[in-house]
């Protein structure tokens, strides 16, 4: 069960991730990001300091967004991720593929420094 | 040591699979961080085989079986009705492939084989099982 919240600080969204994406529930964070993506916004912060779980059925979300939103000039940052979930980005060597940060504030830099 | 669990092929059932993953590997004192690894790996052996092979049907079980031989090498077995769903067989995508191709599957396997050290298939008395060993 994972629970999603979107909201907008300054020109930013910012999806917040509660709980835990298994393969049950990866298509709420993939739902979520086409909405902030279908409704313009360019730089997303994803807050995971509230997800306790991931599997790769959730990392194939981030996966396969990676080249639409670099067609479309969109920076998407994920931030405050716990040990264990950064772990299994790890395993996988996706902490190179994807933008990666501890909090907010250093999230929504890497996006400012990203679009300009 | 030997914990049993038996569970329909929901994939609303993954988390109940997790929490008795999790519970008994800390009761036996499994390193936080080993046991999140485990307990992933185990997530997804089970979902692949709730959708690849059972097209998530609840009225299909799965039975997983977690066990010792030694002091530091654990044991788990997923047994199902004779569908074998060997994934040494499946090719890890690359990661160039899955970003390009935009596809949500085939991190799984890469994950499974990353963490357990041995995968094995056997089939007994009409039964497929699944061994996955880890040593800790």
């Amino acid at each position: 069960m994972v629970q999603i919240k979107r909201l907008q600080e300054a020109d930013a969204e910012i999806i917040a991730l509660i709980g835990e994406i298994d393969a049950s529930s990866s298509i709420d964070l993939d739902l979520a990001i086409a909405k902030s993506v279908g409704e313009g916004f360019k730089k997303i912060l994803v807050d995971c300091h509230a997800l306790e779980y991931i599997s790769s059925a959730g990392l194939g979300v981030f996966m396969s967004y990676i080249e639409e939103l670099r067609e479309k000039n969109i920076y998407m940052v994920l931030f405050g991720l716990k040990e264990k979930v950064a772990n299994t980005f790890e395993i996988l060597g996706l902490a190179g593929l994807l933008h990666i940060r501890e909090n907010k504030n250093d999230a929504l830099k890497l996006a400012h420094e990203l679009s300009v | 040591m030997n914990y049993r669990y038996n569970i329909g092929c929901s994939l609303a059932n993954l988390k109940g699979i997790r929490d008795f993953v999790r519970k008994t590997l800390y009761e036996n004192h499994v390193p936080e961080m080993q046991v999140s690894a485990i307990v992933l790996a185990l997530d997804e052996m089970c979902s692949n085989l709730m959708i690849h092979a059972h097209h998530c049907d609840p009225n299909h079980t799965l039975e997983l079986k977690i066990d010792r031989s030694s002091n530091n090498e654990y044991i788990f077995e997923i047994i199902d009705d004779g569908s074998v769903f060997d994934i040494n067989r499946f090719a890890e995508p690359t990661m160039e492939n899955l970003v390009h191709e935009k596809r949500k599957g085939g991190l799984g396997i890469r994950l499974v084989k990353s963490i357990m050290d041995r995968i094995e298939y056997r089939t007994e008395a009409g039964k497929s099982i699944c061994r996955l060993t880890k040593m800790i």
